[in-house]
């Protein structure tokens, strides 16, 4: 798979390398890197190390060179807020960093309050958590600064928890606040925390995370969905340079794949953005390709959607026509991720099923049971993914 | 330097474990202070994180000031300090240095330090020396602190749990009825229930949540798509029980509702209608001895706004997202004698079964989640 347009653009944009994992669902924020290191088959020799996690999460490990970088939440309040790095060669740890939640850790049993995934600039790790404490760490653990925006913004929170991840771009942290209440969305200044912009969204509630867009010419544009639809900001400023408003989900995230964005509204629809802010032309939609909480991943010009019994379909990424279906063993919470033509679906009583897509009907070609419950979205950097469940990380490669 | 009080104090505290002539002691105390000095929307987070870099390079002996400075510091500062004490002590240990135990030790049973500054001291203690951990937690099961005395009540209910499972029921049945009164979180309270409802000695939850349960209702007042969660009804302009008011059907008065069940839940279905697109408000007195602090606890899935005595406390436009006790905790101030809560509480058009509960649950509180109860009059 070649390096696309996007990838590269994420590249100079960022200081992080080829082969790191640098925030939910990868570099291009898509979950697809080209790592032809990583095995395509993972079985149970293929678990290099497991190690015991002190706290509950979703959030996805992100990886910067040799170090790992995991958040959890702990207690009965679940109010203690971990920040841990391991080394990715054999899973010690580096270092830890605690906090005290400032905000409400209220959520769901089903989520947890390190829902969100951490994201860097491959300088900073930028950690926050469902009571919207954000924390900015060096790589070495070095405090750089924290924001309780729970405390700046009261009724910014959700009794169901909250889970954007991050991202960051051109110096700015972007983070979706969004929710029933006080719901905004805001660019913060990496090196300090300080708002940059603040931007009113919807007041409905909100679990997807931001992606970055980055089409042939055209800047990068930070994408905020949400159910009204699609907004395209400027990272820099906050500017609103168009929007899509016919709907989206509140649950998967949008895609981008090749500077177009797949957005999970009516099914998906698919966007491609028009130069100089115009309103994006929408190049099909298909009610056939319907993710579930799962988002979307585009391999190879095609489009897989993943609902929460378990059906994958893929479809065809230049017109959404359905290609076929594969039953797999549900149910899903976690987005796949995929290199090469390989899709690395886990499901959340922890079944790592990974499926060869070039198959005419797709093929499963290996299961691995880890045997707890998985909600999140696995991460691959230098022949490895690494899983992550509320007591364990993963580290899975070449046995 | 905003506070030289603050700032004095904080040198005094350094003093006493560093030279004191010392130029270090003073510029500790410096970045202490400017950590201290962080405030929202990341308001001196530049200047403190250079601070914490220096902070962060000191060695054991800065602890204790350090966690000294947690006394007073806002929540954001907390974590600032938090974090530089984690970094020490962890350098410490993986350099083979020993902690100065004693010190912490000394400055976790003075219970005017900040809970959670104490609880660190703990933390440390436990990994550094494990056994004099264990000896200090076990006494703490009255302590003001939140984690501490959790840690100290779990302990008692391991060994009354012990003691049911090898059948001495009369035993473990006295050890949970002695812990009960210690017990703050809302888990362990209902563990401890539980296992004397089982034990056969129910325990009146209600009783030891203590909701505020003499409540009078009224409503429903129209609030068409949410409109009503910033509508000012005449309840808010002003408290007359004998009142009537126009309502979403008709005239409204105001009507006698005691809260109901273990988790006391003051229900606005049954009085006002089980309607959608309303807004009711309940209102309560509650007699203080004496003036104070408390945190007034709600647990509420709708839309609510709480007033103590006429003052705005807090209000939140979401709705059917979960409800859990303590769920909101608002600061207030008793005044001595008769007190009024008023609560507004909004019903939304959702339809489906799990939008039906129009209610709410009210406590008065400590900091630490200690029931007050309402003085006789």
């Amino acid at each position: 798979m070649k390096t696309t347009l996007a990838q590269f653009a994420l590249f100079v944009s960022v200081s992080f390398a080829a082969g790191d994992w640098p925030q939910f669902r990868g570099p291009s924020g898509n979950g697809v890197v080209n790592d032809p290191a990583l095995p395509t088959t993972l079985e149970a020799q293929n678990i290099q190390w497991a190690i015991d996690l002190p706290g509950r999460g979703l959030s996805s490990p992100i990886i910067i060179g040799d170090r790992v970088f995991v958040t959890c939440s702990s207690g009965p309040k679940q109010d203690r807020l971990h920040v841990i790095c391991f080394n990715a060669k054999d899973g010690t740890k580096r270092w830890e960093r605690q906090f005290a939640a400032t905000g409400r850790t209220m959520s769901h049993d089903k989520t947890a309050v390190a829902a969100p995934t951490p994201a860097s600039d491959g300088e900073r790790v930028f950690a926050i958590f469902s009571s919207n404490d954000l924390v900015c760490l060096d790589l070495e653990g070095n405090l750089i600064w924290l924001r309780g925006l729970t405390l700046d913004y009261p009724n910014a929170s959700n009794s169901l928890g909250m889970s954007s991840s991050l991202a960051v771009t051109d110096g700015v942290l972007i983070t979706m606040v969004e929710n029933d209440s006080e719901s905004f969305t805001a660019g913060l200044d990496v090196k300090t925390g300080v708002n940059r912009w603040k931007l009113d969204r919807p007041k409905m509630a909100n679990w997807t995370s931001p992606v970055l867009l980055q089409s042939p010419g055209q800047p990068t544009l930070a994408i905020l969905q949400s159910g009204k639809g699609i907004s395209a900001v400027e990272p820099k400023t906050g500017r609103t340079l168009w929007q899509y408003t016919n709907g989206a989900s509140t649950i998967p995230s949008s895609t981008v794949s090749d500077g177009v964005l797949f957005v999970p509204s009516h099914g998906t629809t698919a966007l491609e953005p028009l130069r100089d802010g115009q309103p994006p032309k929408q190049l099909w939609r298909s009610a056939q390709l319907k993710p579930g909480t799962a988002s979307a991943v585009v391999l190879n010009r095609r489009v897989f959607t993943l609902n929460e019994a378990g059906v994958l379909t893929a479809g065809d990424a230049a017109d959404g026509t359905r290609l076929w279906q594969l039953r797999l063993k549900g149910p899903f919470s976690a987005t796949p991720v995929a290199t090469g033509s390989h899709l690395y679906c886990v499901n959340e009583k922890g079944l790592l099923q990974v499926v060869d897509t070039e198959s005419s009907q797709g093929n499963v070609v290996s299961e691995l049971d880890l045997k707890q419950t998985i909600l999140s979205t696995p991460s691959i950097s230098r022949g490895a993914v690494y899983v992550r469940s509320d007591g364990k990380l993963w580290k899975l490669g070449k046995s | 330097m905003k506070c030289p009080i603050a700032f004095l104090l904080l040198l005094a505290a350094i003093l006493a474990v560093m030279p004191p002539n010392s130029a270090a002691a003073t510029a500790l105390s410096r970045s202490l202070e400017t950590i201290r000095a962080v405030g929202p929307e990341g308001k001196g987070n530049a200047a403190a994180s250079e601070a914490w870099k220096k902070i962060s390079n000191e060695n054991g002996k800065a602890l204790v000031p350090i966690l000294k400075s947690m006394n007073g510091a806002n929540d954001l500062a907390l974590n600032w300090l938090r974090a530089a004490v984690d970094t020490i002590a962890a350098q410490e240990l993986k350099s083979g240095k020993s902690l100065p135990v004693p010190a912490l030790e000394a400055f976790l049973k003075d219970t005017q330090n900040n809970p959670q500054a104490r609880r660190l001291a703990y933390e440390w203690i436990a990994r550094a020396n494990p056994a004099a951990a264990e000896r200090l937690i076990a006494g703490m099961t009255d302590d003001p602190g939140r984690e501490l005395r959790r840690d100290a009540v779990q302990r008692k209910m391991d060994e009354a749990m012990s003691a049911h499972k090898a059948g001495r029921s009369n035993d473990a049945a006295m050890r949970f009825q002695s812990i009960l009164p210690a017990a703050r979180d809302v888990d362990q309270v209902e563990t401890i229930a539980r296992q004397l409802k089982q034990l056969g000695q129910p325990v009146e939850l209600a009783r030891v949540f203590g909701w505020v349960s003499e409540w009078k209702v009224i409503g429903p007042f129209d609030s068409p798509k949410g409109a009503g969660f910033d509508k000012v009804y005449p309840p808010e302009q002003g408290i007359d029980l004998n009142a009537e008011y126009d309502g979403k059907n008709g005239k409204v008065r105001w009507q006698e509702v005691q809260a109901r069940g273990d988790r006391g839940l003051v229900d606005l279905n049954k009085p006002c209608g089980a309607l959608k697109e309303v807004a009711g408000y309940a209102y309560a007195e509650f007699n203080a001895e004496t003036a104070r602090a408390v945190e007034l606890r709600l647990g509420c899935k709708n839309a609510w706004k709480v007033w103590l005595n006429g003052k705005f406390l807090f209000g939140r436009d979401e709705y059917h997202r979960g409800m859990e006790i303590d769920q909101y905790r608002m600061a207030g101030a008793l005044k001595s004698g008769q007190n009024t809560i008023l609560v507004k509480i909004c019903q939304n058009e959702q339809v489906e079964d799990w939008t039906k509960e129009w209610e709410f649950q009210l406590r008065i509180t400590d900091s630490l989640g200690s029931p007050i109860a309402s003085a006789k009059k």
